[in-house]
């Protein structure tokens, strides 16, 4: 690993009128680490990941990713890395190789080696058989798997992960983490990943960031978490630093933030 | 331009898949000629303008080239439901090329929706002056579909609920259509009427469709073109800053 940080968040703060999504956040990432970032719901993990893919601006602080601001040198930022989000984005009433094309057009792959790649990606991912079908016959599980697939197709430096696995049976969860993980070995992609399921990012995750109400709470190993909380499991350690209260549904907070986003624009 | 063609070829691609939405999309358009062609062809015809359906054809055809133009802003709405939307709002293009393909897409399924409708006025009896005229009919036909399929770019970048999608159908396509003189003579209207009429860009364009396949038009086809290809340039401009506007 180099010591050069590939992401670089400093003191970023993102305000939606009077609602603070994320404050104060500082975290370093390094080149091929698997990170997780960890929160109960509306912590501000997709909105650090929103700010981090270009999607939206911060309010104030700085960001870095593989050396460039995401905020003044958008399309080169925007090939360095892929995304899996939240929600699914694939076209379903396409089939998969389609999904993928037009990924590589977008990203601009030659067409030989979108081709080749596609192909090589499409087989680790145990896709290929169905490559001609239509997405919308895919399952859950294969729908995931496709977006990473897709996510590589232009072999980015980095790859987020947005809880790519709710909603997957533990079969599908196993096999995409092993192999995202095989992934970071043997293409070196930073892996930046935010999940509810503390066992994998115990499994899978070099180190962890725990953010709670914008603010990141705990940074570290699984084993540095347990060791400072004093507990014997990622969940225990998760639960002592923020707390057991349930938290609003994170939908419910966003749609209020794009609400007054959209007042404060006007 | 790949990433202009690819935009485009997705959406004839998902059009060309989609038998059930072809076919049912003929159903309005199939309504108006059955019912008002032919119930109100007499009538026409007595006051002294000649066959109805030779009149209303090239309103048939105007109005399908607008509903499924502006249909293409649902898609979006669809797009943006569905994600898909944001898979292009990252990658590394900038975003006007990203509108002008999904744009030139959804004009490219309302021409051609606007073909079949043309076949089947043929079928029922619409005969042009002249079968040359006919492909620059359909140049007057794909600046209908660009303005409108760039409007519902614009309207689809601008609201986030389809219901919000379907008031802009009621109050905004409709009125289109019904000022348009797709179904009655610009001659002799009351003030205001006329006004509207004057207002509308669909006016312009079934008055040129007309104008070209049966040799009737009230403002003349040099001016109808002139004011489409204005409206076509000021749409897409628009089209391209609200689509500049969309956050994910």
């Amino acid at each position: 690993m180099s010591d050069r940080p590939i992401i670089r968040v400093q003191h970023v703060v993102k305000s939606f009128g009077t609602v603070t999504a994320v404050n104060d956040v500082s975290i370093d990432v390094q080149a091929g680490e698997i990170f997780a970032f960890l929160g109960p719901n509306g912590a501000g993990k997709t909105t650090t990941i929103k700010m981090l893919t270009t999607l939206l601006r911060p309010t104030r602080g700085s960001l870095e990713l593989d050396g460039l601001d995401p905020t003044t040198h958008q399309t080169e930022v925007r090939r360095r890395f892929g995304v899996v989000f939240q929600d699914p984005s694939l076209d379903s009433e396409l089939t998969a190789w389609e999904n993928m094309d037009i990924h590589g057009v977008l990203y601009h792959v030659p067409r030989q080696i979108r081709r080749e790649r596609s192909e090589t990606l499409l087989k680790m991912f145990e896709l290929w058989e169905r490559r001609d079908d239509f997405v919308k016959t895919f399952s859950g599980g294969m729908k995931r798997r496709l977006e990473i697939t897709r996510g590589l197709l232009h072999t980015p430096k980095v790859l987020f992960l947005d809880e790519p696995t709710l909603g997957l049976d533990p079969q599908s969860r196993n096999q995409m983490w092993t192999l995202v993980r095989n992934l970071n070995k043997t293409e070196g992609v930073t892996v930046f990943l935010t999940t509810h399921y503390m066992d994998e990012a115990d499994r899978v995750a070099d180190r962890i960031a725990v953010i709670d109400h914008g603010r990141i709470v705990a940074i570290g190993s699984s084993a540095e978490l347990k060791q400072q909380t004093g507990t014997d499991s990622l969940e225990a350690a998760f639960l002592k630093l923020t707390g057991t209260t349930i938290r609003d549904e994170s939908a419910t907070a966003a749609d209020q933030m794009r609400q007054v986003a959209r007042v404060w624009r006007r | 331009m790949s990433v202009v063609y690819v935009l485009w070829l997705r959406e004839v691609k998902k059009y060309l898949r989609s038998r059930v939405q072809i076919v049912a999309s003929l159903g309005t358009p199939l309504m108006y000629l059955g019912v008002l062609g032919f119930g109100l062809g007499s009538v026409f015809q007595r006051a002294g303008e000649g066959k109805y359906l030779q009149f209303m054809a090239p309103g048939v055809i105007g109005m399908t080239v607008l509903f499924t133009a502006m249909f293409s802003g649902i898609a979006m709405l669809w797009d943006r439901q569905f994600g898909f939307l944001k898979e292009t709002l990252v990658a590394p293009v900038p975003r006007l090329l990203i509108m002008i393909g999904r744009t030139l897409g959804g004009a490219t399924v309302a021409v051609l929706q606007g073909a079949l409708i043309f076949g089947v006025t043929l079928i029922a009896g619409f005969r042009p002056t002249s079968l040359l005229a006919v492909p620059l009919a359909f140049l007057v036909i794909a600046l209908i579909a660009v303005i409108f399929s760039a409007l519902a770019t614009a309207i689809g970048s601008s609201i986030k609920e389809m219901q919000g999608f379907q008031m802009v159908m009621n109050f905004l396509v409709l009125p289109l259509f019904f000022l348009s003189g797709a179904i009655y003579p610009l001659e002799g209207l009351p003030r205001v009427l006329g006004a509207l009429t004057r207002v509308d860009p669909l006016t312009y364009g079934v008055d040129g469709v007309r104008g070209v396949l049966i040799g009737r038009t009230h403002f003349g086809v040099a001016l109808d073109v002139a004011v489409l290809v204005g409206v076509g340039v000021l749409f897409v401009v628009f089209g391209a800053w609200r689509f500049s506007k969309i956050e994910a």
